[in-house]
């Protein structure tokens, strides 16, 4: 897992199996803060109590295809060599936030990477649920909305001939234009 | 090409393509459409799945294929990624192992368009007793 956005796509298969409606990706970039902020906040099924306080543990996992469950432990890994941390909020019925900050200038974080080919894959691979996307730096916000989209452009999934790739390039766009992290000219 | 930045700039791009062609087929019928589920857990992830599914995405698109590309969580073959299950129209789904692009590329011209198997199966049987009465 190499980039953030590896890690993002990563956590983002818990909402999804968590059976959410609505995932919403926010990272924010602060120059002036040395912050980088990744929020990933589901309406899914949520956590138990009991069950929240292992998420990050590696050898710890509700499933039973492996004994292991890796996505969390390694976002926390690489917040907490970054300067950073990991949060994870949940409530049972009502869904979760997992929250990792990092220092931006941090020679140890990882680079952001390709969020726009993420957001994409998401997006098709998942018709039904509704993403939503905010990205913040000093220079401004990008804020995207998969149902937004899709009602504008009167579709109900984005398989259409070529379609991923302009969407794709939308993002690519807009991260440039508001100076995103590794989109900079 | 003109840039894409709204979702105004968007639509009129989809409408310019949309004049010059048959509009492709809307509706997503299954049993007409080769299904591409791309593992894409943590294990899949880290051994390069995303390239994977974006490749499939643009690749089926670009040779006319009808195709549902989509993801599902780790088949438990972590050993083995990415993998990459394969369900073509009236068959039974069969799992590829250690795809990179080349055996992807393999994976559409000799499975999905001529029906042939390659290299890399990862013997998978979802029938159980149950289901065989």
């Amino acid at each position: 897992m190499l980039t953030l956005a590896l890690n993002i796509l990563d956590i983002a298969q818990n909402s999804i199996r968590a059976k959410a409606s609505e995932i919403f990706v926010g990272i924010s970039e602060s120059l002036s803060d040395d912050r980088l902020e990744i929020t990933v906040r589901d309406n899914g099924s949520g956590i138990s109590q009991g069950i929240l306080d292992k998420v990050t543990d590696p050898f710890f996992t509700t499933r039973t295809t492996r004994k292991t469950g890796l996505g969390l432990p390694l976002l926390k890994y690489q917040a907490g060599i970054a300067g950073g941390d990991l949060v994870v909020e949940s409530h049972e019925g009502m869904g979760t936030t997992v929250k990792a900050s990092f220092t931006l200038s941090h020679v140890d974080r990882q680079p952001l990477g390709d969020i726009a080919g993420v957001m994409t894959i998401l997006m098709t691979a998942n018709p039904e649920i509704d993403f939503l996307y905010s990205h913040r730096t000093d220079s401004g916000e990008y804020f995207f909305s998969s149902k937004e989209a899709k009602e504008y452009l009167g579709i109900e999934n984005f398989t259409e001939s070529g379609l991923a790739s302009d969407i794709r390039e939308m993002f690519d766009q807009n991260l440039k234009e508001i100076g995103a992290d590794g989109m900079k000219d | 090409m003109s840039q894409i930045k709204s979702l105004a700039d968007l639509k009129k791009k989809r409408e310019e393509i949309k004049t010059g062609l048959d509009v492709r087929i809307k509706a997503i019928d299954p049993e007409k459409h080769v299904q591409v589920k791309v593992a894409m857990a943590t294990c899949g992830i880290a051994a390069g799945a995303k390239p994977i599914m974006e490749f499939f995405i643009e690749q089926l698109d670009r040779r006319n294929i009808p195709g549902i590309v989509t993801q599902t969580g780790c088949m438990g073959y972590c050993y083995a990624e990415p993998t990459v299950e394969i369900k073509l129209p009236g068959k039974d789904p069969v799992v590829f192992g250690y795809v990179d692009l080349k055996r992807a590329d393999q994976i559409i011209e000799k499975y999905i368009k001529e029906g042939e198997l390659i290299d890399g199966i990862i013997p998978v049987n979802y029938e159980t007793i149950d289901s065989k009465e």
